[in-house]
């Protein structure tokens, strides 16, 4: 079966983001970028479903800037097959990727879409839930485990209180948690192999799609900083001071 | 201008974090009414109809919806969504999995986990991990919304809105098979007053029980750094932080917890932080108000004695 893995290109998670001093945005320029954490949970999955022998294929694409391309690679170093970047400038909101998602499952037919859960900059957790519902296929969220069995998968899924265990018919939808796995590091000859894998690279003119303006962002603000503690000396002081000081104990 | 709230229950009660989502609708203005949608759950309608300033609630009693599944529960809500201006749920794990779907099928996007109205299209939500603060403002003409429920406080319980019985069945295309929920008889993370929270340097799921004896004493709830979740010291349930909980508790007290970005993102509006770490670099003295540079294994013995 044919795997499709959406992922995106976001500011490292290790990299305290500062806002921008016209405040329209966080500043991204000449700061370290990678693949979205969860993004690569979801990879990792689909490789290591491939080396079951369960998978066949695995296609990995990505909506950005041309830089996109690292990602890509990166996810064809992991393991992927092949890539497609679908090039564009514009700050897409999840749902709009989620179109731009259905139409490349229209043409790929693939059996499994695996997503990471939400990406690190946008912290929406959308695109997933959004594509199974443009597909109107079944979905998946916050998933801890996956196996495939005969035309089903079973997914294990972190919710509030515990965890859930559900069953879903193909073609689905799945989006990935934090716990699903531990994602590989690439090796140098992967990552030499990772170039000669095929990248298609297209506009969203070309995939025929109207999208629309959903959202306008007004203004990005640093939150407010928390004033420095004190540093306390014993654990009497401490006890004193939430008593007394604090009064929350 | 009318609000529709999905109410989040477990089908025999209603979530704290429903009179939450209630309060940050009474700042768009207009009639709210809650939608509850479940299996034998005439008990969370009930609740719901005494959330202060509900004028309905609307109860969908199927088996087709015991497990609330996002694809059947999204349809339905679609169904109804005609005669409402915005639709609203907790930023939940339940929330959070339905809501982008109900808005996509609206062919609008969603505004996730606000913290903030600040009219009745704009919003501030909270992204790159809590590290900046975005105002945005949806031009769709509906509004599909999920709301961080510590952001904001809950209602009074003095209403007595009507409970419409709507007769709808859909099957989902999801199978349940089995829950497993973490037995606890502490107060729920989300929603207590005060959180004891351990990290990596706690060191064993057997050194939690001293935490636990704190969370205990203080009436408190219990969470945790992802290091302590990834070590397998206690369940993912526990997590605090920007892929976990996001909690704003009276006082949070952090044991053997370094301070990543991560976990940051979902305490640092706590009123109070204290911190309790061997390394005096560790980030989290940083925010905390209140540190203590120490041994864990000194200190929780004498603070259960004082307190």
């Amino acid at each position: 079966m044919k795997v499709l893995v959406p992922v995106k290109r976001v500011v490292d998670s290790n990299v305290k983001v500062r806002v921008k001093s016209d405040n329209s945005a966080v500043e991204t320029a000449n700061i370290k970028m990678a693949l979205n954490p969860f993004c690569e949970i979801a990879v990792e999955e689909a490789v290591r479903l491939k080396e079951a022998g369960t998978v066949d294929e695995i296609v990995v694409v990505s909506i950005g800037a041309k830089q996109a391309q690292e990602q890509i690679r990166t996810a064809m170093a992991l393991g992927a097959d092949r890539g497609i970047l679908i090039e564009t400038d514009a700050e897409l909101v999840p749902l709009s990727i989620a179109k731009i998602l259905q139409k490349i499952q229209q043409t790929e037919q693939a059996d499994l879409i695996i997503l990471g859960k939400q990406s690190i900059d946008g912290d929406n957790n959308q695109t997933g839930q959004m594509l199974a519902a443009l597909l109107d296929v079944a979905q998946a969220t916050f998933a801890s485990e996956v196996k495939v069995e005969a035309n089903k998968v079973i997914v294990c899924r972190e919710i509030d209180g515990g965890l859930q265990t559900v069953s879903l018919n193909l073609p689905a939808v799945i989006t990935a948690d934090l716990r699903l796995n531990e994602p590989r590091y690439a090796s140098l000859p992967n990552i030499m192999k990772a170039k000669r894998k095929p990248l298609d690279i297209k506009s969203i003119d070309e995939l025929g799609i109207e999208l629309k303006q959903h959202q306008q962002i007004i203004s990005v603000n640093a939150p407010k900083v928390r004033e420095a503690g004190e540093m306390v000396a014993d654990v009497t002081t401490l006890v004193d001071k939430l008593k007394n000081e604090a009064k929350v104990i | 201008m009318s609000i529709l709230i999905l109410a989040e229950h477990d089908n025999q009660q209603l979530s704290a974090e429903t009179a939450k989502v209630v309060f940050a609708a009474q700042q768009l203005g207009g009639e709210i009414e809650v939608l509850v949608v479940g299996h034998q759950c005439q008990s969370v309608a009930d609740d719901a109809a005494k959330l202060s300033s509900v004028a309905k609630v609307l109860l969908v009693d199927d088996a087709a919806f015991e497990h609330q599944q996002a694809d059947n529960v999204s349809k339905l809500v679609n169904t109804l969504a005609a005669k409402y201006d915005y639709i609203l749920a907790a930023a939940t794990s339940t929330g959070k999995d339905t809501l982008p779907r109900v808005a996509a099928l609206l062919d609008v996007n969603q505004i996730s986990d606000i913290t903030a109205v600040v009219s009745e299209d704009t919003f501030v939500r909270p992204i790159y991990a809590g590290n900046a603060l975005a105002t945005v403002k949806s031009l769709d003409a509906k509004k599909v919304i999920t709301v961080r429920s510590s952001a904001f406080d809950a209602v009074a319980q003095d209403g007595a809105a009507q409970v419409e019985k709507l007769d709808q069945n859909l099957v989902s295309l999801v199978e349940f098979i089995s829950q497993t929920l973490t037995e606890s008889v502490r107060p729920e993370l989300t929603t207590a007053r005060i959180v004891v929270s351990g990290g990596r340097g706690v060191g064993s799921a057997e050194n939690f029980a001293i935490l636990e004896q704190l969370a205990d004493k203080l009436g408190a709830a219990l969470g945790a750094s992802r290091a302590a979740v990834d070590a397998g010291f206690v369940p993912n349930d526990f997590q605090v932080g920007q892929t976990g909980k996001i909690v704003a508790p009276d006082l949070y007290i952090a044991v053997g917890i370094s301070g990543a970005i991560q976990h940051l993102a979902g305490m640092k509006d706590a009123k109070v932080i204290v911190a309790i770490n061997k390394d005096p670099e560790a980030p989290i003295f940083q925010i905390a108000d209140y540190g203590l540079e120490a041994d864990l294994f000194d200190v929780i013995p004498k603070l259960l004695k004082l307190i």
